[in-house]
């Protein structure tokens, strides 16, 4: 049962979720007023388009190591840009974040697809490339909120319903993925490709074009959100979001995302990146030291990994009940 | 009978001729010919590596051929690739289950032809559709359904309800049956025998002559890359067929030794695990072969993999040279004397980057290594022995075994084995999927080994070999014993009876 089994575990994560929700509540009503909950989704978004897009990648047997380096090389671009040319508008800076993000994805997936070298190797290659490329962009300097323009830094604090925008790209990504992993031919191929690579190539659908293609929407997603970022904390040097990727991996594999490809849902992957922002926000409020976050998500991980084993476990009976 | 050879249709569907693919010098196919007729099933028959696989590959638009001519209905054609093939009509049930676990069945069946509305895939429309095919082929499993689920069987089926979402012109079903037990043979020949009806084309690979024969129009038979020889199946015999595969008679295929038998060697007695089996005892005498014959699923795999202490049994003894003896971890089994070639030699076998050497020494590592130093010198010497001794067709001892045909894997397997001296060699489906000419070295080799005064306990799905080579049959299904039978009553009837009556 693809489909139940899967929405069997989103269910399970969304319960666990509510209830990590319920009980942060309990002891600290604030927690729940409306204010707070926006904050926790804006704090969050950027965690969920990264997601979605490693979502994508891990889908296919393979993994975006430089998923944060992609993010800091294409904020530091469109930060420099919008330092150097403050006149340009938002229209070119986020042009040319996608445009940047979309590129250096690309990259990877053609390395990966074209030159069948492994996805580890190649991403862990290229996340250190990126990086030096932000020293060599910006000659290890910062660049600070008063040199970025007021609408650079506004734009993703537009609110609109209550929420920001930054919030509502977060919310209209997740819509348009689960469509499109549903119901366009490109996402169940996705699946297709990562559920059984060879079974995929006797089928005329080509595993490593898929790959490729999932790298590259991927590097588009950093490369958005580079902007995003830099937005957001209103500085861009060059370790920004230094071991992001480590984060977003987790969220997708708390969501439920298989490593071995072919497995996971938009769902899962949203419940997980909201997993980790409640207990981000929540920590400091029950006085736990946030170097907390990252042993609460290792473990989350391990247990859900243990879990799926043993149902695994189960064994296919060849006697009969009775006697025949 | 009469009326299939009366209708022989005047021009066939799909012609080869002259075809030639080669990988870096090596010559896959030389001189492929071939021509099939709707309305009948030709089977193509030959051993590993006579280029059947890379025929089926270039037919589905995986390899191009390098000379030759395809022709479709009289025109010459290209097969760019497999999304284009199923275009052209020409679908695959390929031998490894092409099916993704993952997806369900209505979307296994239309995975490279999802019904749409506009950009959006229509699943209600799909799953309707598939629902539809599925009641044509007359199974009884739900379109809803994960297709992980499914038996081996039912994702062949898969496969073929695939190749019906469009017009199949022709159908290639590559070695269907090879993990298939009898009575689900028998509902892919019926399904088979229906698209035959329909006027389909369809082309049988299989290393079974009983299928071919009760299937097969036509056969066309490979050596080598080249076609050597065609015809009608009607008044041709399986020798004739076998002389044309491999120039050898069907005596030289089960070249079973008399020998004396002699004290019992293994002895096990009510051996159970819960869900597999139940209740097992039997024993091996030296220079005995005990034949274990079964569907699969019958529990037989489970029971070696028990006595080789790769599970825990839940009750019952096990009695090596009329001592009790536990067996807790493979380790044990080994010490013991026992030795285990399992049915995946790819994955449970053989590591195949390793060089023959390497393989042959991993067991043998304590007598080779002296103080604890490995000696590359004296591993290399081992493995040139049995080479030697088994004609292992190698470079070399340093040749990686993922580089041998897969008769020569097995014997890589069975070397390592038998450099050990085993006293009971525990052989799981030791020629599947394997050539003639390599089935008959097995055979010879194991042969051999329970006439040094060994025993052989051989699982087979194959009757031909359980009847072949087998001193005495152990019939399993269900996991229980359901027969014992001596070489000297035991016939194919009685023996399938046993395995498949319930």
């Amino acid at each position: 049962m693809m489909q139940t089994s899967a929405a069997r575990r989103d269910l399970a994560l969304a319960a666990i979720v509510v209830l990590l929700f319920v009980s942060v509540t309990a002891a600290f009503p604030k927690f729940a007023r409306p204010g707070n909950l926006a904050e926790i989704l804006d704090d969050s978004a950027i965690l969920i388009l990264l997601a979605l897009g490693q979502m994508l990648v891990i889908l296919t047997r393979v993994i975006d190591l430089s998923i944060a380096a992609n993010l800091a090389l294409s904020g530091m671009l469109v930060a420099l840009l919008n330092k150097n040319y403050p006149g340009l508008g938002i229209g070119p800076v986020l042009l040319i974040a996608v445009v940047s993000g979309t590129l250096l994805g690309a990259i990877n997936g053609l390395l990966v697809w074209r030159l069948k070298l492994p996805p580890i190797v190649v991403t862990l290659g290229t996340m250190s490339v990126y990086r030096g490329l932000i020293y060599l962009l910006s000659g290890g300097t910062w660049v600070n909120d008063n040199q970025m323009s007021p609408q650079f830094l506004g734009f993703i604090r537009y609110e609109l319903l209550g929420l920001t925008l930054l919030s509502w790209l977060a919310i209209i990504g997740v819509a348009v993925f689960a469509v499109s992993m549903r119901y366009t031919v490109l996402g169940r191929n996705l699946y297709t490709a990562g559920g059984n690579p060879s079974a995929a190539t006797y089928t005329g659908i080509d595993p490593g074009r898929m790959q490729c293609i999932a790298y590259t929407i991927c590097g588009a997603i950093a490369g958005l959100c580079g902007y995003l970022w830099v937005a957001r904390f209103a500085v861009a040097y060059t370790d920004i979001a230094l071991g992001f990727e480590l984060q977003v991996i987790a969220a997708c594999l708390i969501g439920g995302v298989a490593i071995a490809g072919g497995i996971g849902t938009v769902a899962g992957v949203v419940l997980g990146c909201l997993f980790i922002g409640i207990i981000r926000n929540a920590l400091p409020l029950i006085g736990i030291s946030p170097f907390w976050q990252m042993g609460i998500n290792g473990l989350v991980i391990v247990v859900a990994a243990v879990l799926s084993a043993r149902r695994r476990e189960q064994k296919r009976a060849i006697l009969e009940t009775q006697a025949a | 009978m009469a009326a299939a050879i009366q209708q022989a249709p005047a021009q066939p569907i799909l012609t080869l001729t002259q075809v030639r693919k080669s990988f870096g010098g090596a010559h896959a196919l030389r001189d492929a010919n071939l021509e099939l007729y709707p309305g009948q099933v030709t089977a193509l028959i030959g051993e590993n590596g006579a280029g059947k696989s890379t025929l089926v590959k270039i037919l589905c638009g995986i390899h191009q051929p390098d000379g030759g001519e395809l022709l479709l209905d009289g025109r010459p054609i290209r097969v760019r690739d497999p999304e284009h093939a199923r275009q052209l009509g020409i679908n695959v049930v390929h031998q490894e289950c092409v099916v993704f676990d993952n997806l369900t069945v209505a979307e296994n069946i239309f995975v490279s032809s999802r019904p749409r509305i506009g950009r959006f895939i229509a699943w209600r429309e799909m799953r309707t559709r598939a629902a539809e095919i599925l009641r044509q082929l007359d199974v009884s499993f739900s379109p809803d359904l994960p297709a992980g689920q499914l038996s081996v069987a039912q994702k062949h089926i898969v496969q073929i309800a695939r190749a019906l979402t469009s017009e199949a012109r022709v159908l290639i079903l590559d070695e269907p049956t090879a993990a298939l037990s009898h009575r689900e043979a028998d509902d892919l020949f019926r399904i088979v025998r229906r698209l035959r009806e329909a006027g389909c084309a369809l082309l049988f690979i299989s290393h079974k002559f009983e299928e071919i024969f009760a299937l097969a129009d036509r056969y066309v038979v490979f050596r080598d890359g080249t076609s050597v020889g065609h015809g009608m199946i009607a008044g041709t015999g399986s020798e004739q067929l076998i002389r044309l595969m491999v120039g050898r008679s069907v005596e030289q295929l089960f070249p079973k030794r008399e020998t004396a038998l002699g004290e019992e060697l293994l002895r096990v007695e009510n051996l159970s695990r819960a869900h597999e089996f139940d209740k097992v005892s039997f024993s091996v005498r030296q220079g005995e072969t005990l034949g274990i014959y079964g569907l699969v699923g019958a529990g037989r795999t489970e029971l070696a993999q028990c006595l080789f202490g790769l599970t825990a049994p839940d009750c019952g003894s096990i009695h090596v040279d009329g001592k009790a003896v536990s067996i807790a971890t493979p380790a044990d089994a080994v010490r013991h004397g026992l030795a285990y070639v399992p049915e995946d030699r790819q994955q449970q076998g053989a590591i195949l980057p390793f060089s023959i050497a390497a393989n042959v020494a991993l067991t043998n590592l304590q007598s080779l290594a002296r103080n604890g130093i490995c000696s590359q010198h004296r591993e290399s010497e081992l493995a040139t022995h049995w080479i030697a001794a088994l004609g292992i067709k190698a470079t070399g001892p340093e040749q990686s075994v993922g580089d041998l045909s897969g008769g020569n894997q097995q014997k890589v397997v069975i070397a390592k084995w038998l450099a050990r001296s085993p006293r009971v060699l525990i052989l799981d489906e030791p020629t599947k999927g394997i050539d003639v000419g390599a089935k008959s070295t097995v055979h010879g080799v194991t042969s051999a080994f329970a006439q040094r005064g060994n025993a052989v306990v051989m699982i087979s799905s194959e009757l031909p070999e359980i009847l072949g080579m087998s001193d005495r049959i152990l019939v399993m299904r269900r996991g229980r014993v359901r027969a014992l039978l001596d070489r000297s009553e035991a016939t194919a009837e009685n023996v399938v009876q046993a395995a498949t009556d319930a």
